[in-house]
């Protein structure tokens, strides 16, 4: 059982922010929907929750038609970037809402709100009101206030999205423990590549309305489909009339085989590491490549000085496309 | 419609010398206009010391003003509060064509003069109603002149804050299971309560307060339709300003009461965020 | 309850409270044609009357409007002691009767012993029972009206255009002339339009301080009043209905520039 969606087409007045989209989200893992901002992957999210109705296409969750139920009865859990905080109830009530509806006895409300409490490590906040915690701290809240009725799947659009850089990098980390702990099917929306790599069990990769690619981490890294996913995975640069990684080219300070001539334009340390950046003969465009200082000191190079360039093997190149 | 609020991220500084002649003329310009007018109204009702108070309120023409006013604004507030909850909804969630012309009649009642809104109701529910309803002269009629001159209050109270509501709170009570009712009275109810109030506080104040509307759609029949302003009228012009006074400083009363009401209201507002 | 239902009830019950019985004001001031109207409009006690309600509305105005102004800005930029005080009172002239401003007027500026009537009257000024009194009344009722419509407006607009002016040497009148006052001049002009309509809508007030005599100390309420007392529904209906027409083209005129202002700024 898992999410199928199935030529979904979402247009708002003549701007299409999801072109015939299907995807399957396979079950018990943590997905992550990568794009840049405007992509439709936020769209995508809220149509699988009911939020948004699609203009064509179905969703199924679980193995139940679902398209045209209203997000009630669809027993999704739902995570906003900006909290969506019950303002005038206090953390608590926050949580043992969807159980409130549920009519569930008080004891047994009680007891989920504390075990939740404690999951996310909330239980000393309980009587505080939203207005009293921090971004993360609410983030949190909202986590458990979504787990609490059990739903099959769960959802987070860009949930990290309105917190400080430390705060996210904590919080994605402990999403990923979350995840391990309760194992629920989970499908979080993000912009941030280094997000998605560290934390997810697979991503799929949304441009323009569109599905670009779909894989684990290793996969969308190491094999792109395309220019686009490879550009926005990491960083580039162009070698040989391909688009390579920097980190991927190997420098020698002296001619070996298969390895390209080019003359030093920039040296640069940045941190713990070092970039180069050389033109190769008879072609246009810097190449940049990334190396460690050591190395980097080892070869003893200037701007000015030559230099031998070599793709690594079996790194991921794909040849450069004519602009789209 | 609510006090006026002074919240904001503006800096504010202490008086400058200029700044603080400016506060003195308004000051004094505003103690000259209202402030010693009202307290005189008040020093010539305890002037006539707790003798002139019983006579005047023990009076069973004015007590029954007195209870008729107060009775009616409280009936015709909770009115409001219904109505007015529901029109600020309907407004600002379901924009339909012609809702803008809406806008525009709810404030018609505040920006009509009394007496011309007495004629208004007078032409639709009194003698010449082309539709025969007569309530002219009624008990009827006084709870109509309120529910018109009352009606923006709650509204225009309700509708900025429903304006400013986070549509994701109520997205995830949906998604949490909560039906479009239970999250209405659960989730949203809750953050207008304190708007609602303070529109139902006003509409109270005005109801109470209310005069030239009922002059002649009521009748003014003593012990009947007579409300404290007909009452207050009579005395002025009957030159028991000592009588009028010990009315006008009950009406009074009434009124600080809500200002500080709603003062409270608002303060505790801002602690929630 | 349902979409549908919400929304007819709330017709329907603006159709009943408001729409349907103003509409009948204009059916019955023009039914019979635009004759009555002339005659009701030229008669020389409503246009005596008229006159008055307007130059009341226009010292109130005027008043108002500094006043307004000034406790706006002394609202929002300043710290001083009572100032919450200040604040709750604004609105007092808005929630009491205006038959007990009337009556407060009586008692301060009557001839015999009233606090200020007394020597106003020594010195020849009369207040009750003539002009000076009902723009007095006009004034009090409709005070708050520009200050709680420029409060807001000067808020937003914060103080960082006035902090570069005096960065720049403005003295503080200059830069209030110069950069608070065109910041806020649509606050200022709501709150004088409203001002106005209120003002020469008032009716309890001005009853009372004016002594209702016809042709001198009546204003355009107090002859609607008059007129329908004497049995002249007629002429009552029409210029009650002059009053309605321009409350509701005010109101309308409000709204509409609201919008537009609101669009062209956001």
């Amino acid at each position: 059982m898992s999410i199928i969606v199935d030529g979904v087409t979402k247009r708002y007045g003549s701007f299409v922010a999801l072109d015939d989209v299907s995807v399957t989200i396979p079950p018990g893992r943590l997905t992550a929907l990568l794009g840049p901002s405007g992509g439709g992957k936020s769209t995508l999210l809220r149509i699988i929750a009911g939020l948004e109705t699609a203009d064509r296409g179905t969703v199924a969750i679980e193995g139940v038609e679902s398209t045209h139920l209203p997000p009630q009865k669809r027993n999704v859990g739902f995570v906003f970037q900006h909290y969506a905080a019950f303002k005038h109830m206090t953390v608590a009530r926050n949580v043992a809402f969807g159980l409130e509806i549920r009519k569930r006895p008080r004891d047994e409300i009680a007891a989920r709100v504390d075990e939740l409490l404690r999951l996310v490590h909330l239980q000393q906040f309980a009587d505080r009101l939203p207005s009293q915690l921090s971004g993360g701290q609410r983030q949190r809240m909202a986590l458990a206030r979504a787990l609490a009725v059990e739903p099959s799947v769960l959802l987070l659009d860009e949930p990290f999205g309105a917190l400080d850089a430390q705060v996210r990098k904590e919080l994605r980390q402990w999403l990923r423990r979350l995840h391990d702990e309760v194992h629920v099917t989970t499908v979080f929306v993000t912009h941030d590549q280094e997000e998605a790599l560290e934390v997810a069990d697979d991503i799929v990769v949304i441009n323009g309305g569109r599905v670009e690619q779909c894989g684990s981490p290793d996969q969308i890294y190491d094999t792109p489909a395309n220019e686009f996913v490879m550009r926005f995975l990491g960083p580039t640069t162009v070698f040989d009339g391909h688009v390579v990684r920097p980190h991927d080219l190997d420098v020698f300070s002296i001619a070996v085989r298969d390895a390209v001539r080019a003359e030093v334009t920039e040296v640069q340390r940045v941190g713990h590491e070092a970039r180069l950046g050389a033109v190769v003969r008879g072609a246009s465009g810097i190449t940049t490549v990334s190396l460690t200082r050591a190395h980097l000191a080892d070869l003893e190079v200037g701007v000015g000085d030559t230099v031998w360039l070599r793709l690594a093997k079996g790194a991921s190149r794909l040849p450069i496309e004519v602009s789209r | 419609m609510t006090a006026v609020s002074t919240r904001g991220v503006t800096p504010r500084t202490t008086l400058t010398r200029g700044a603080g002649l400016g506060l003195g003329a308004v000051v004094l310009w505003f103690s000259v206009l209202v402030l010693l007018p009202l307290a005189a109204v008040v020093a010539v009702a305890v002037n006539g010391g707790w003798q002139g108070f019983a006579n005047t309120l023990g009076n069973p023409q004015t007590r029954a003003a007195i209870e008729l006013t107060v009775l009616t604004s409280l009936g015709v507030a909770v009115l409001n509060v219904v109505m007015g909850t529901l029109i600020a909804w309907v407004l600002v969630r379901e924009r339909f064509p012609g809702s803008r012309l809406l806008e525009v009649v709810i404030d018609v009642p505040f920006a009509l003069p009394t007496i011309v809104a007495g004629l208004v109701l007078l032409a639709l529910y009194g003698p010449s109603s082309p539709l025969e309803i007569n309530v002219a002269n009624t008990r009827t009629a006084v709870f109509l002149a309120f529910a018109f001159v009352t009606l923006p209050f709650v509204v225009r109270s309700v509708q900025p804050v429903l304006e400013q509501l986070d549509r994701e709170a109520e997205q995830a009570a949906h998604s949490l299971g909560a039906s479009a009712g239970t999250t209405f009275r659960r989730i949203v109810l809750p953050a207008l309560i304190p708007a609602i109030a303070a529109g139902g506080a006003l509409s109270f104040a005005r109801g109470v307060s209310e005069y030239g509307s009922l002059v002649l759609l009521s009748g003014n029949l003593a012990l009947r339709t007579e409300v404290t302003s007909v009452r207050m009228l009579t005395y002025v012009e009957n030159g028991n300003l000592a009588a009028a006074s010990v009315v006008a400083t009950v009406l009074l009363a009434v009124a600080l009461l809500v200002l500080v009401a709603i003062d409270v209201l608002q303060r505790w507002l801002v602690r929630r965020g | 309850m349902a979409k549908t239902a919400r929304r007819l009830l709330v017709v329907l019950y603006l159709l009943a409270l408001v729409v349907v019985p103003v509409g009948l004001v204009f059916w019955n001031a023009l039914k019979d044609g635009l004759e009555p109207v002339v005659e009701a409009l030229t008669d020389p006690v409503v246009v005596h009357a008229l006159q008055l309600t307007l130059l009341a509305a226009v010292w109130s105005v005027v008043l108002n409007a500094i006043f307004g102004v000034a406790v706006a800005v002394l609202l929002v930029r300043y710290e001083f002691p009572g100032k919450r005080a200040l604040n709750a009172l604004i609105d007092l002239p808005l929630s009491v009767s205006p038959v007990v401003v009337g009556l407060s007027l009586v008692i301060v500026y009557n001839v015999r012993d009233g606090w200020f009537g007394e020597p106003l009257a020594a010195a020849g000024i009369q207040v009750l029972f003539s002009t000076p009194g009902i723009v007095l009344a006009t004034t009090f009722i409709s005070m708050p009206l520009v200050v709680r419509e420029v409060v807001p407006v000067l808020q937003e607009q914060g103080t960082d255009q006035e902090q570069a002016a005096q960065s720049l040497g403005a003295s503080g009148w200059t830069t209030f002339w110069r950069i608070t006052l065109p910041g806020i001049r649509w606050g200022v002009i709501y709150g004088v339009v409203l001002c106005f309509a209120r003002s020469i809508g008032e009716f309890g007030a001005v009853k009372v301080v004016s002594g209702n005599l016809t042709g001198r100390t009546q204003t355009a309420t107090l002859v609607v009043e008059q007129l329908y007392q004497n049995f002249n529904q007629a002429q009552a209906f029409t210029i009650a209905a002059v009053l309605a027409g321009a409350a509701i083209i005010i109101i309308s005129v409000v709204a509409t520039l609201r919008v537009r202002v609101e669009r062209r700024g956001a």
